[in-house]
């Protein structure tokens, strides 16, 4: 058994501590930087050492509470594998971007981001429900304390609000863990979901893990705590919110809610497909209405997670890869966002669109990057976003043509609004003089170091994105053969 | 040789990659010479794909070069190849060709632009992105290319991005409105694929084209509508042709290649090029028939009463696309696609033209302050009219052979097509020569502008030349029933047309449509040049239309009332009302419920001890982190 996932999950926790012990903010933040890329080199190794297998992978599995016969138990498959990946990914970014901007109680914040990640990785690898709510409650804390302490003006409300959502979410959560774990006799989820559970409690422990679940994606409509976080986060915050906070509810879907409740889910599946969809057409209209660029890019958030859920619960090979993929591609895609938005933020300390305009004449790369960002929030083909949500509108109307003819008009409003704002921050007459070039400095190299690998990666996953679906597919194939009776309808309808 | 296809991209690939990273050390002429000679490499490239079609019998002429696996998800399975056979590599064609002139032309008109760099690498996205367009073999890789097109067309409408005017508003928003209503037929494009891939399991064309068959009547035709409503996105058509008109804020050149001779045919190609289904779905393709007609007709109406040089050419555009869509609404693909490269000829001709008259006058466009221009610009004079007729359909000229063509396929189908396509011909005579007379002929209305007037450097007329010639002797490609080279050569790639027609009739249509040109160019010259009193007491008697015709029929304001500002104010009432208000109200308001109310709360969840007991300790734990470190 090798120690290879419990070494990503914890080494960012060791991180933590010897941030905490080292003397003064520059080796504070060399270590928090260094741990994070020492961390992401590790996790290379799943890709070097991956096996084309459906099954679990890298697994650990010691006894933990052997009373309760609860475990210790990490695994991998094809669709933790990206969201890992991601993570490990995006945190030398949140955390570089951090070392540039954050100057108060340095050691904290980024002890604090340290065991952020360990919470969030563990999410995903944990396979076991006791381990998985730990890390999952534990991921909390890190933010609560990152908004409420380090955030803007509102940062105490928006933090509680956070923090309370959540915890309704988990309450239930945790209960239904205890009712399986009384009716089961474990809390292996992958023996659960092989062992199948009797009607009544399957029905209700799926709707208790899909409200903690939803809260967290933010499903429609409730998502409200969603905006305020954001807005009032710092930046990095919001880059590890948006990027990989909000996806463990997506991967909650995923990794329990489907293969434990595999009927449950498909009696919910309209519903829950209805409300991504609003979360789609909503989430779209709202986020044109915007003014402030932070909330404009969180509504973004809402609509295009609509779209993940809109895939997984279509419940076909298609949409829930396609899902998958759109998990990572919405992690890469609105983590560049926010930090294109942090950095406008750190020039004029303002996100009012109006305060802007005109800025691709003074700070033209940094425009080059927010118009190269964007296309890539909007879906367009060649880069990764189109990849993802085609896929996933596809495997939906596989099932339901009506939702995905809804959902595909939800493309042309994501146009709209990421348009508009490009429109007001870039283009226009540059009319305010501290906008002005020379004035307002454009990106500087380790700001474009910052930039430069999600751009990479947009291009990768875009132009060769069965580099990543073919790890995905494998494992999606497995979970998708429980409801594979939508292929046979598609294939009479031509015959008919 | 054809194995070496993806040479053809590699081409505009690299000069764009080239001039985005090493641009700013190479110099000015450099970047536009660097820029115009991969577009001409790329066209040696595609002459070379030509070539080796030629040497291949016709039944073989349609070979895929499979580049790589591009998706892969369970049965959903699209290549990144190209399908290399007639049509595409006839666009190739055309789109490098004309693309090479309009390049090398830029090097003279953008030769005081500041931002030249970019101007150029935006240029060779736009050809790399069309020829992907036009090379893909299969729905998802041509969708690669339509947006991939748009957005170059998004960026170089707004390329002058801080500029205004009272013609365009701020051209941004010009840029960002042609984005959004491709997107409006962008979503057709999407969703037809969806259904032909649940359907037939493949979007590959020769794949899908085998299996038509196989899907029901209703699904076909759906299908193909909604495919239709792309193609009435890109080629500006109705209902969605309204973006085209803004879309020349951009610079001259870019309204000449993407807005006239190249993307805005992608819509008319991607019907030829999925002709098998418009085949099976007769009632689709005659919808697009008639949305090609009367498309062809409104748009001429309102050409007749613009008085901006570049949007007479925009919705002459429009006008000649019309035809082009009726021509494959008709099931003459060939005749859509002899027209297509006809116009690229000749109204790449007459955007340059203008380009020219702009230059010459300092950025006027009003044809109201000029006049006389020939006296002043006699090359470009002489080209614009050699455009002029080419547009009116003089006889001879190409536009004469391939718009008689597409007239006579529709005389074939339904007379009431020929008629609206016979009407707008006159229309279109009239118009194109009422632009030559005003601008060229006639008396100075401007002195002080036409005392400033100067023509063009040479590098800014030999490529109009060429343009020029081929937009007189273009017909050449295929002259019915004589010799008909074109017809014979797209063939194997969008079938044959069948015509019952006699050769009598056929010529009479031909005398027909040559008359109905000379009548406009005359009426024209009655009008403005002569000033005859009967053809003043016409435009009197017509002159209640004219309101009517500038609004352009009101359809700008139908959609600014029922669509865009709706769905304005449902936006603002979503994000003020619904969300702050409704939702999150309630949020806050349970909030402060559930303090009130904990007492009861407490008792009825009395057996869920592990839960308070858990968000107790949590709790706990928050408030002693945030009174440390808060």
């Amino acid at each position: 058994m090798s120690y290879l996932l419990s070494t990503i999950v914890f080494l960012p926790l060791v991180g933590a501590v010897l941030v905490l012990g080292v003397p003064g903010d520059r080796a504070r933040k060399g270590v928090a930087l260094g741990t994070t890329v020492l961390t992401f080199l590790v996790s290379l190794l799943l890709l070097v050492n991956w096996q084309d297998t459906p099954e679990m992978q890298f697994v650990e599995r010691i006894a933990w509470l052997p009373d309760l016969g609860v475990d210790y138990y990490l695994g991998v498959d094809g669709i933790s594998l990206w969201l890992v990946l991601l993570t490990t990914f995006l945190m030398p970014i949140a955390v570089g971007y951090s070392v540039l901007y954050v100057r108060e109680n340095v050691g904290i914040y980024m002890a604090l981001m340290l065991l952020m990640q360990t919470a969030i990785t563990g999410v995903f690898l944990a396979l076991d429900l006791v381990l998985f709510y730990v890390f999952w409650e534990f991921s909390l804390i890190p933010m609560y304390f990152l908004i409420g302490k380090w955030g803007s003006e509102r940062r105490v409300y928006a933090a509680l609000k956070f923090f309370l959502f959540t915890l309704a979410g988990s309450a239930l959560m945790l209960v239904a863990i205890l009712v399986l774990y009384f009716q089961a006799g474990t809390t292996d989820i992958l023996a659960l979901a092989e062992r199948g559970l009797p009607n009544p409690v399957a029905q209700l422990a799926f709707v208790a893990f899909a409200l903690g679940f939803a809260v967290k994606v933010p499903l429609f409509p409730l998502h409200t705590w969603l905006p305020d976080a954001h807005v009032q986060a710092p930046t990095a915050g919001s880059i590890i919110l948006a990027g990989v906070l909000l996806k463990m509810g997506t991967y909650g879907f995923v990794r329990i809610a489907l293969p434990l409740f595999p009927e449950a889910a498909r009696g919910y599946a309209a519903l829950i497909s209805i409300l991504a969809l609003m979360g789609i057409l909503y989430g779209a209209l709202v986020a044109l209405a915007q003014e402030d660029f932070k909330a404009l890019v969180a509504y973004s958030s809402i609509a295009h997670l609509g779209f993940v859920m809109l895939g997984i619960f279509a419940l076909t090979e298609q949409g829930i890869g396609g899902a998958v993929l759109q998990m990572v591609n919405h992690g890469l895609s609105t983590g560049a966002l926010f930090l294109l938005v942090g950095l406008l933020y750190e020039r004029r300390h303002t996100r009012q669109l109006r305060a802007f305009g005109g800025l691709w004449k003074s700070v033209p790369l940094y425009c080059f990057f927010l118009l190269v960002v964007a296309m890539s929030s909007v879906g367009l083909p060649g880069l990764n976003g189109f990849v993802g949500e085609f896929t996933i509108l596809l495997g939906t109307y596989a099932r339901w043509p009506l939702f995905a003819f809804l959902g595909t008009a939800g493309i042309i409003l994501a146009a709209w609004y990421l348009l508009t704002a490009f429109r007001k921050v870039a283009q226009g007459p540059l009319t305010d003089p501290r906008n002005a070039a020379g004035v307002l400095p454009d990106l500087r190299r380790s700001e474009v170091a910052l930039l430069v690998p999600l751009v990479v990666m947009f291009f990768l996953i875009g132009l060769f994105p069965n580099l990543f679906l073919d790890r995905i597919t494998p494992s999606v194939a497995a979970l998708q053969a429980r409801w594979d009776d939508v292929q046979t309808v598609s294939v009479l309808q031509v015959e008919r | 040789m054809l194995d070496y296809a993806w040479l053809v991209l590699a081409f505009p690939a690299a000069g764009a990659l080239l001039n985005t990273f090493l641009g700013g050390s190479l110099g000015r002429r450099a970047v536009g010479w660097l820029a115009s000679g991969a577009v001409a490499l790329a066209f040696l490239a595609s002459l070379g794909l030509f070539a080796q079609l030629m040497g291949l019998p016709g039944h073989e002429r349609s070979v895929t070069v499979h580049l790589w696996d591009w998706i892969r998800v369970g049965t959903f399975q699209v290549p990144a190849a190209l399908l290399v056979d007639p049509l595409s590599v006839t666009m190739a064609l055309v789109v490098t060709g004309v693309g090479t002139l309009i390049h090398v032309y830029s090097v003279g008109y953008m030769a005081e632009e500041p931002r030249y760099q970019r101007y150029f690498v935006y240029l060779n996205f736009f050809v790399l992105a069309m020829l992907v367009l036009v090379l893909s073999d299969n729905f998802l890789g041509m969708y690669v290319g339509w947006e991939g097109v748009g957005l170059a067309s998004y960026l170089l409408i707004g390329f002058w991005f801080d500029r205004r005017d009272a013609s365009y508003g701020y051209y941004a928003d010009a840029g960002k409105k042609a984005f959004l209503v491709n997107r409006v037929g962008d979503f057709g494009m999407a969703l037809a694929i969806m259904i032909l891939w649940t359907g037939l399991g493949s979007v590959t064309f020769l794949e899908v084209f085998a299996g038509v068959e196989k899907l029901a009547a209703g699904t076909l035709t759906l299908a193909s509508l909604l495919l239709l409503l792309a193609a009435t996105g890109k080629s500006a058509q109705i209902p969605l042709y309204v973006w085209l008109p803004d879309a020349m804020a951009g610079p001259t050149p870019v309204s000449a290649l993407i807005h006239a001779a190249t993307m805005v045919t992608a819509g008319i190609y991607m019907i030829a090029r999925t002709y098998p289904l418009w085949e099976a779905a007769p009632a689709a393709s005659a919808v697009a028939a008639w949305v090609g007609g009367l498309t062809a007709l409104l748009a001429a109406t309102m050409a007749l009463v613009q008085v901006d040089l570049k949007k007479i050419l925009a919705y002459s555009t429009i006008s000649q696309l019309g035809y082009m869509m009726l021509g494959v609404g008709v099931g003459a693909y060939a005749f859509a696609i002899f027209h297509l490269i006809t116009h690229a000829f000749f109204k790449a001709l007459l955007f340059l033209a203008a380009g020219n008259v702009m230059h010459g006058l300092h950025g006027e466009l009003d044809i109201r302050r000029m006049g006389n221009l020939r006296a002043r610009m006699p090359q470009t004079a002489r080209l614009f009219t050699v455009g002029a007729l080419a547009l009116a359909g003089f006889p001879l000229t190409s536009g004469f052979f391939s718009k008689d063509s597409i007239l006579f396929a529709a005389f074939e189908r339904s007379p009431a097509l020929y008629g609206l396509g016979l009407f707008t011909a006159l229309l279109t005579a009239f118009y194109s020569f009422r632009a030559v007379f005003l601008a060229f002929w006639g008396r100075e209305r401007d002195p002080d502008l036409f005392a400033r007037a100067h023509e063009s450097p040479a590098i800014m007329r030999g490529p109009l030349w060429i343009l020029a010639g081929l937009a007189l002797a273009g017909g050449g490609l295929n002259l019915p029933r004589v010799l008909p080279l074109l017809e014979h050569w797209l063939e194997p790639a969008v079938g044959a047309l069948e015509i019952h027609a006699g050769l009598g009739l056929e010529m009479t249509l031909m005398a027909v449509g040559g008359l109905v040109a000379l009548a406009g160019i005359y009426l024209a010259h009655a009008r403005y040049v002569q000033e005859a009193a009967w053809a003043q007491g016409l435009a009197q008697g017509l002159a209640p239309l004219r309101p009517l015709l500038e609004r352009g029929w009101y359809v700008e304001d139908l959609y600014r009332a029922a669509v865009v500002e709706p769905l304005w104010a449902l936006a603002r009432f979503s994000a003020q009302v619904v969300d702050r208000g409704i939702i999150d109200g309630t949020v806050n308001l349970v909030g402060q419920l559930h303090l009130l109310a904990s007492d009861g709360l407490r008792r009825l969840q009395n057996g869920l001890i592990p839960t308070y007991a858990l968000s107790l300790f949590v709790g706990v734990v928050v408030a002693v982190l945030y009174f440390v470190f808060g």
